[in-house]
């Protein structure tokens, strides 16, 4: 096995002072220049094996096994610091996954990457900042020269990420580790980080470990996955096997659970349980991959000129019946003004600019758009959390911006809201039962018939009713979002706002969390709005769409025929940044 | 930037206006007369009429508010009812006094403190750290007059090392000045320095935990150089405030080490003053003591911007 | 099928962490209820017995060392340390918890109203006054402010320990309302305004139970501070004045016998660090428990 470029054997990983490790056994090796993509959930132990790579595992942490690597002499988990900081970006480098910390926000851009260069010495003092200016070029940088000077406060997310990737590569290492980087990342950012990675890698002949939790990530960058899963290896194979033909039962039910175009035979998506019956990814005709595909031009532009232009109104557009749409917004708009002292007066931020649409009673409307969208402006207007700077927002007969406080009560108590941290939206100092019934309380509703409805409510979402006693804390993910979703249904609104509901959620428990959404929507005969990044959740389960950017609505229409033809460049975009696991898939084969 | 520093400036000129308004209303019209306090309760209504003639008592409290500030803007901080003196040479002389004493105390706390805590961070798991972290723990409950008494007992009354009071002005004898100086200054020093000590040690840890610190690593740095080279800068931001605090919890501190040791520091001639029932230089010793707390604080806000660019560009 | 036992319990299974609910006790906040109950008790026991009275004086028996007669020594009249140290006890706990108690009811509603105004466009101004006040304030430590009280009324316990609270107020205001907006900022509190929940429902069922952990660190260390303030004050002969028994005044008294009997300064000197250790110890681990991740920080 000496010509493999990393070796791992035997790694189990215990915590100081416990007794269960919390990486059992894993083994795995990667030839030089090849690219592994190793996947699991959270908890599933793939960080801490690539922390293990670089020698960066916390103290706290006690190793046993080996991992060696090609030109590292002896077994990387006995060797001291000082040898590690040689072999580090040397030999092994890393991008980590988040941009906003990952960079010392008192130094400027240039300096972090010429640091990497004068500690290995590789390159002359005097070529460094010509150096440094062919790293920013080769990572696209806008601007390389400038970009030199500037402090990370003053980029994106997504130039940072560059920045780590030139970082990373600055001393050409046989082995590059990718820590989840583009999962704090928009999608279409996410995009182009994705190709830059593939690109450079290939280009300076590194091998590649990749670091993931979504399948159609690693399926477009890598040639092998290795499947992890609590602590272990489950399974390895090519892109193409684990993809068609998964032999470990957690990895068909990842596969399942993660293809969001796939229902079973009730019409639901996959989850762990269900999965057997799911019979792999299947480019479905008329899907969203078509559009990813290079003639999306020729097949988006027909339909799109033969269309009469129906901007903003996607509720009209399938409504039809006459009646009045239950959910009506003119023209809003939505200005923030930096409050500051004396001195500091800056123009307004447009978070929303003449914003309109209409949504019919039972109608399921998604909202798209990236970070910065105004999305989330938008939820706390509806909702009456917050009011427009103009425009008119109608929900049932109440004027949502002129509305007094018990129209507002009595607004509320039609629309509830499902946050997106299952973390942050419960009172960690709250019983399960207190949670579930404050909406009840502000009603006036007796003890007695709260605490039934809370009960009938938490069966409703697959909850025993022992939860009732418990605090939030002694709850997972996925766990915590049925208490959320039980607390905004035990009112009974009309209408339920979901705001990024599953986005913090593993993929299987995401499946899951969607369906149960699915049916309380159909027996409580709900209107739907769902927020959400993230163009394949909206798709299966919203039948109309809004795709917003910069605060405007970009496009609106019925999801079937925005995904399949859609009108606008961003949307496009969009929709081809989007990884699926069918796209995905034929992209690698 | 400017605008920031302009901004903190302006809110600095404000706190001070307030601060002479409330020091004022505090000492001129609540205890209802001065000149009586300063005559006594037997003194006679004629001279205590005589008195506030004198010293201009009987005007309405927005004059001699108005007077007051003036004053003291020219730098005539007025005329003591219980002793006649001008009170200004006897507030800039002891202001000198206590500033040498703080600024030397506040430099040998972090000379001990900063690298003590980072040292204590950097080895938090070995018995050398957990020492550092409890005898810093201790050092923060000994009282400061405690220390001092402690010191005299033994480097002063066994030792014979230090004299165990007195001042002498550094013109006086440089010598004189500094072997004086040697006691009170370590007394204030010791009790910031466990304070400091276990926030540089809190600052260093927060830092080490940073994603950029492990970033410095991958580039091939050792923990302790990443450290140095990224951690201690930003650790430098949270380490200031609370230095900026000590030094103004000092500089009214140093008024029991002043009376232990007789020196003739600003605290002392403030206790004196007090004893002497003489409103009017306790009056002024107030102010400038809210000033220089005050303009501490200033130092300490136009400081963040110059070591993190973040606030540079916020504004 | 191995691997992945059931889903339901390996995936989506209720994770019991219990334990973190109860008290977690650790060193420092034993350590610190340890001394602070020694001090409590001294103070209790001397209401209802002492060694011998405060003011028995015993001419034949001035400046001793300890003995069985008089465990801690004697002063300069002959009266017994030990006694003079429970009774200083009372003195020290009376000041601490007057002054964080005048802190902790100005300061803490001060901070909540702050936060809460802070929301709404109206009350954002009234907020930026509250906290420049406050900032204001902190112009003034504990001690300046103490010393002007002095001046200005008669030096005693009394003003030494309102103004030793109201120079703690900021403190108080400042913890309660960067609590405040916290809780205020959560989606907890986003989906209980969704819920139709008023805003005095709002901080007495999310806002006060989540900042009085912090509320209560910010005590502990008060109360250390005024144990300091109010033996430099009566150090300084400002505070507490004779005949009550006071460390302060003791360590103060002591000062002309270091060269003949420095046991003198050394009880009252050690009842003042236990007392400060104590609250600083007991600060240190409700912080802890309160907030894991502000762990081993300092205070001042």
């Amino acid at each position: 096995m000496a010509e493999n470029l990393l070796e791992v054997r035997n790694l189990t990983i215990t915590p100081a002072g416990a007794e269960a490790p919390v990486l059992h056994d894993v083994s795995l090796s990667l030839a030089p220049g090849e690219r592994v993509g190793l996947i699991g959930e959270s908890g599933s132990g793939k960080s801490l094996t690539a922390q293990s790579v670089m020698g960066l595992l916390p103290e706290e942490l006690r190793a046993q096994g080996t991992v060696s690597l090609q030109g590292f002499a002896g077994n990387i988990l006995d060797a001291k610091e000082r040898t590690l900081a040689k072999m580090r970006s040397d030999l092994v480098s890393m991008v980590f996954q988040e941009p906003m910390s990952a960079l010392n926000p008192l130094m400027r851009i240039g300096d972090q990457i010429a640091e990497v260069l004068r500690i290995h010495g590789e390159v002359a003092r005097g070529d460094i900042p010509g150096r440094v200016l062919d790293l920013l070029t080769s990572v696209h940088m806008p601007d390389p020269n400038s970009a030199r000077y500037a402090y990370p406060h003053q980029m994106s997310g997504g130039q940072r990420q560059r920045v780590m990737l030139a970082i990373a590569l600055a001393n050409s290492p046989r082995l590059l580790i990718c820590d989840e980087p583009t999962t704090a990342l928009d999608v279409t950012v996410q995009k182009h980080m994705l190709d830059l990675i593939s690109e450079r890698v290939a280009a300076v002949q590194a091998g590649l470990l990749f670091i993931t939790h979504d399948l159609a990530v690693v399926a477009g960058v890598c040639d092998r996955v290795i499947v992890m899963y609590a602590g272990r290896i489950v399974e390895t194979g090519s892109v193409e096997q684990i993809f068609t033909d998964p032999q470990h039962d957690y990895t068909r039910g990842l596969l399942a659970s993660s293809d969001l175009d796939a229902t079973d035979a009730h019409g639901k998506l996959f989850t762990l349980k269900t999965a057997l019956s799911y019979a792999g990814p299947i480019d479905e005709a008329g899907s969203g991959e078509d559009v990813a595909s290079d003639d999306e031009d020729e097949q988006s532009d027909g339909p799109a000129v033969a269309r009469e232009p129906a901007p903003a109104s996607a509720g009209e557009a399938s409504t039809g019946d006459g009646s009045a749409p239950l959910i009506d917004v003119s023209g809003v708009s939505k200005h923030f003004r930096s409050r500051g002292l004396l001195l500091r007066r800056r123009s307004p931020v447009r978070a929303l600019d003449d914003i309109s649409f209409s949504v019919a009673s039972g109608q399921r409307l998604g909202i798209v758009g990236e970070s910065g969208s105004g999305k989330s402006t938008l939820l706390n207007i509806l909702s009456g959390l917050d009011r427009p700077t103009s425009g008119h927002v109608r929900v049932g007969d109440i004027r949502v911006e002129s509305a007094s406080s018990s129209a507002l009560r009595s607004l509320r108590e039609d629309l509830q809201i499902v946050f997106q941290d299952p973390f942050a939206s419960l009172d960690p100092r709250m019983r399960v039962e207190d949670i579930v019934s404050e909406p009840l309380i502000a009603r006036g509703i007796a003890r007695e018939e709260r605490l039934a409805r809370v009960e009938e409510m938490l069966l409703a979402v697959d909850l025993d009713t022992k939860a009732m006693r418990r605090y939030p804390h002694q709850f997972s993910g996925g766990q915590r979002q049925r208490i959320s979703i039980a607390r905004a249904l035990v009112t009974r609104p009309q209408i339920l706002v979901a705001d990024e509901p599953v986005s913090a959620l593993d993929v299987s428990v995401r499946s899951q969390v969607l369906n149960l959404l699915t049916d309380l929507v159909d027996d409580y005969a709900l209107t739907l709005l769902f927020v959400s990044h993230d163009l394949g959740v909206v798709k299966h389960l919203c039948s109309d769409v809004i795709v917003m950017k910069d605060g405007h609505i970009v496009e609106a229409g019925s999801t079937e025929d925005i995904y399949a033809h859609p009108r606008e460049e961003y949307t496009r975009s969009l929709i081809a940044a989007t990884p699926s696991l069918a796209g995905a898939l034929a992209s690698a084969t | 930037m400017i605008t920031y520093v302009a901004n903190r400036a302006i809110q600095f000129v404000l706190a001070l206006i307030v601060a002479s308004v409330v020091v004022f209303a505090l000492m001129s019209i609540l205890p209802g007369n001065a000149a009586q306090v300063a005559l006594g309760t037997n003194a006679t209504p004629d001279a205590v009429a005589a008195l506030e003639a004198q010293y201009g008592l009987d005007q309405p409290p927005v004059i001699r508010y108005f007077n007051w500030v003036v004053g003291m803007l020219s730098g005539d901080f007025g005329t003591s009812y219980v002793t006649g003196a001008a009170i200004t040479p006897v507030i800039v002389g002891s202001v000198q006094v206590t500033a040498i004493l703080v600024i030397a105390a506040i430099i040998l706390a972090i000379v001990i403190a900063v690298p003590l805590g980072t040292f204590a961070a950097l080895e938090q798991r070995n018995w050398i750290g957990v020492t550092i972290s409890a005898l810093s723990q201790i050092g923060i409950a000994v009282p400061n007059f405690l220390a001092a008494i402690i010191l005299v007992i033994i480097f002063s009354l066994t030792l014979g090392w230090f004299p165990s009071q007195g001042w002498m002005a550094p013109v006086e004898g440089f010598g004189g000045f500094l072997i004086r100086l040697v006691l009170p200054v370590v007394s204030l020093a010791l009790v910031q320095a466990a304070i400091l000590t276990r926030y540089v040690r809190s600052a260093v840890l927060d830092v080490m935990r940073e994603d950029y610190i492990r970033t410095a690593r991958a580039k091939g740095l050792t923990r302790t150089k990443a450290l140095f080279v990224h951690g201690l800068r930003n650790a430098a931001i949270p380490v200031i405030t609370v230095a900026g605090v000590q030094l103004a919890t000092l500089l009214v501190g140093a008024v029991i080490i002043e009376q232990i040791f007789v020196i003739p520091g600003i605290g002392s001639e403030l206790v004196r003053a007090v004893a002497n029932r003489d409103l009017v230089t306790v009056q002024g010793i107030v102010m400038v003591l809210v000033f220089l707390v005050l303009i501490i604080n200033l130092i300490v806000d136009v400081l963040y911007p110059i070591v993190d660019p973040r606030i540079r560009n916020a504004s | 099928m191995s691997g992945i036992p059931s889903t339901t319990s390996a995936v989506d299974a209720p994770v019991d962490r219990g334990s973190r609910t109860k008290l977690r006790l650790n060193a420092s906040m034993i350590i610190g209820a340890i001394l602070i109950l020694l001090i409590v008790a001294l103070a209790l026991v001397s209401f209802v017995w002492t060694p011998y009275g405060p003011s028995a004086v015993d001419p034949a028996a001035r400046l001793q060392s300890s003995s069985p007669e008089h465990p801690f020594g004697t002063d300069k009249f002959g009266r017994d340390t030990l006694t003079w140290i429970m009774y200083g006890a009372r003195i020290t706990l009376m000041v601490g918890i007057v002054a964080v108690g005048i802190a902790v009811l100005i300061g803490t509603p001060i901070g909540i109203i702050a936060a809460v105004f802070a929301q709404y466009p109206w009350g954002a101004w009234l907020s930026a006054v509250i906290m420049r006040a406050n900032d204001i304030l902190l112009a003034f430590p504990a001690l300046l402010l103490a010393i002007v009280f002095a001046a200005v009324y008669q030096p005693g316990t009394g003003p030494a320990m309102v103004a030793v609270g109201i120079a703690a107020i900021p403190g108080f205001a400042r913890v309660a309302r960067s609590g405040t907006m916290q809780v205020l900022g959560s989606e907890y509190v986003r989906a209980a305004k969704a819920s139709n929940r008023s805003a005095p429902a709002i901080a007495i069922v999310h806002v006060l139970p989540n900042i009085a952990g912090m509320v209560i660190v910010q005590a502990s260390v008060a109360f250390a501070i005024s144990v300091l303030a109010e033996a430099g004050l009566s150090f300084l002969g400002l505070g507490t004045q004779a005949p009550v028994p006071s460390w302060g005044r003791m360590l103060q008294e002591s000062q002309q016998f270091l060269s003949t009997q420095p046991l003198l300064a050394l009880w009252p000197g050690l009842f003042i660090a236990l007392a400060v250790l104590g609250f600083n110890l007991l600060g240190d681990g409700l912080r802890d428990r309160f907030d894991p991740k502000m762990e081993a920080r300092g205070n001042g």
